[in-house]
């Protein structure tokens, strides 16, 4: 077999122009999602700020706002940046699809802007991570066949003849998110604003999280696993790890993914089989994390030197380090027993969290970091110091935040199910909020601190781009980057 | 047939298809091929090109993984 790897003639003339607004919309999406973050960790130390403007401050109403602008703004638009350059560089031609490129870049935005009008005047369908009500969710809907259309029509005009691996892991994430999508919002509409879901009872719940679980797993897990198996290698500047393995690693984990979403409803109504299923999948899964883990850190192997002078890798390395982490610390909280201590705690929180700040977000602005010099015609950012700045507040910020979580969850899920001897309980509901007060101060700081990187990386970016078109005005030849 | 039946019967095919991805992607006959296929991200950059030293270390590398 011939070299893949080769093609007849020099890459084309990418387009850039979608990748640079969806880059910039990352950073910018990340700041809102995570301030209204920001502010609803404040909220649960400072109870006063829920009345700032009720009802659209309370807790309630910004909530979703808060995990609807990270997971599906700030998220979204990372994947679609690094899909997007990704596929390009990697089929060595230009995005497929002429309008309908465009269409995706406004037609998120707009789902995005509608999330941020409708969900805290209380316009929501009540599934968590789903909220949004089916006008928007049909937009949705447009938005992401669209955006499969421009991804595997690019894949399917390839000047390569192999399909690069963090393009099989695009692929996957786009397909599943775009079923779990249809069928988890299909519902009954009564008015514009107001629908009731097409299921009932235990079935509605296991849909829920049937969806909710695999939005964990393919729109947090998958793509940004494409992002780490083109990202890391390139920034290290060697080929992953072993390429076998990350074959194995793409069929185990999107065949597994899949079965696990019940373990979020152990000792509910649904069947028990169906529990106990969960569990299993959810432990057997750790396997083909561990395994793109190694593959992505042994990727460094030969190479660690680079993190003493190289922030941004830094940034893909730790993310690979938090997801180890929190795809050990999930099957844990999967099996029954160690469920019943953590369900509805802090620490689910935490969990989430050490996932989204640790692993989605530092391998997001790992890559942006990546991609801006790229896209902007620049060597390298304004400042790698700010990088390195940036890089320790999002660090310590994640872990004050996680560590915050772990005390608060573990001693409310052990004060809730203390006893007498009498069979009473030993500690009122309003005891367990008394002691997660110290904690919850932790976690707003935490946040702040990565809050507060991120406006560093907004500063960081303005500067290259600012001086990227000062350049491009005087036409002043600027080194050739790394195209 | 009864839950339990199709459950094993899917657990059996589940755990072949498994193997057979694994020894697909691990079979001797493909090796060069996927080791041409991982360079493919630095395919289309001229800069990034693996030097002719910095190649024979990744090479040395490569052999200590073995």
């Amino acid at each position: 077999m011939g070299s893949h790897a080769t093609v007849a003639g020099d890459p084309p003339a990418y387009d850039f122009d979608i990748v640079r607004k969806f880059s910039i919309m990352t950073i910018v999406w990340g700041i809102f999602g995570m301030g209204v973050g920001v502010f609803i960790a404040a909220e649960l130390v400072w109870p006063g700020l829920n009345d700032l403007l009720q009802p659209y401050t309370g807790f309630g109403r910004l909530r979703p706002l808060h995990t609807n602008a990270v997971i599906f703004a700030f998220g979204g638009c990372a994947l679609f940046a690094t899909s997007y350059y990704v596929v390009q560089r990697t089929c060595q031609t230009t995005l497929f699809g002429g309008w309908l490129v465009p269409f995706t870049f406004w037609g998120w935005q707009a789902v995005i802007v509608l999330a941020a009008i409708t969900l805290p005047q209380g316009m929501t369908s009540a599934k968590e991570y789903a909220e949004l009500e089916w006008p928007i969710d049909i937009l949705l809907a447009v938005v992401w066949i669209s955006y499969a259309i421009v991804f595997f029509g690019t894949i399917v005009k390839r000047r390569t003849s192999h399909i690069y691996v963090a393009n099989w892991f695009y692929g996957g994430f786009i397909v599943t998110v775009a079923v779990l999508h249809i069928v988890n919002s299909a519902a009954i509409p009564v008015t514009l604003t107001k629908s009731y879901s097409a299921y009932a009872g235990a079935a509605d719940a296991m849909v829920q999280w049937w969806y909710g679980h695999n939005a964990v797993g393919f729109f947090l897990t998958a793509g940004f696993l494409g992002m780490m198996y083109y990202f890391v290698p390139k920034q290290a500047g060697r080929p992953v790890y072993s390429y076998q393995l990350s074959i194995v690693h793409f069929w185990a984990l999107i065949s597994l993914y899949i079965w696990a979403g019940s373990h979020h409803l152990h000792y509910s109504a649904l069947p028990d089989w169906t529990q106990s299923l969960g569990m299993v999948m959810s432990l057997i899964l750790l396997a083909p994390s561990w395994g793109g883990m190694i593959n992505g850190i042994m990727t460094l192997s030969g190479a660690w030197h680079k993190l003493r002078t190289d922030p941004t890798l830094r940034f893909l390395v730790v993310a690979l380090s938090f997801y180890g982490m929190s795809t050990f610390e999930g099957p844990m909280m999967a099996i029954k027993n160690v469920n019943a201590l953590s369900h509805n705690t802090d620490w689910t929180v935490g969990h989430v969290h050490s996932g989204a700040l640790g692993w989605v977000a530092m391998i997001s602005i790992g890559a942006v970091y990546h991609m801006i010099p790229k896209l902007f015609n620049r060597e390298e950012m304004f400042s790698v110091k700010l990088i390195n700045a940036h890089f320790w507040l999002a660090t310590v910020g994640t872990v004050l935040y996680v560590v915050a979580m772990w005390i608060n969850g573990i001693g409310q899920g052990l004060m809730w199910r203390a006893f007498n001897p009498d069979g009473s309980l030993t500690y009122s509901f309003i005891e367990t909020v008394v002691f997660s007060k110290g904690g919850y101060l932790m976690r707003f700081i935490g946040g702040a601190f990565f809050l507060s990187g991120m406006l560093i990386m907004a500063y960081n970016t303005y500067r290259t781009v600012k001086a990227a078109n000062e350049a491009a005005a005087t036409n002043q030849p600027v080194q050739a980057p790394a195209v | 047939m009864d839950a339990g039946t199709v459950g094993a019967i899917s657990t059996v095919l589940v755990t072949i298809a498994f193997f057979g991805v694994c020894f697909w992607a691990f079979s001797p006959k493909l090796k060069k091929r996927f080791e041409e296929d991982a360079k493919l991200p630095f395919a289309d950059d001229e800069e990034q090109k693996p030097t002719a030293t910095q190649a024979k270390n990744n090479q040395t590398d490569d052999d200590g993984r073995k």
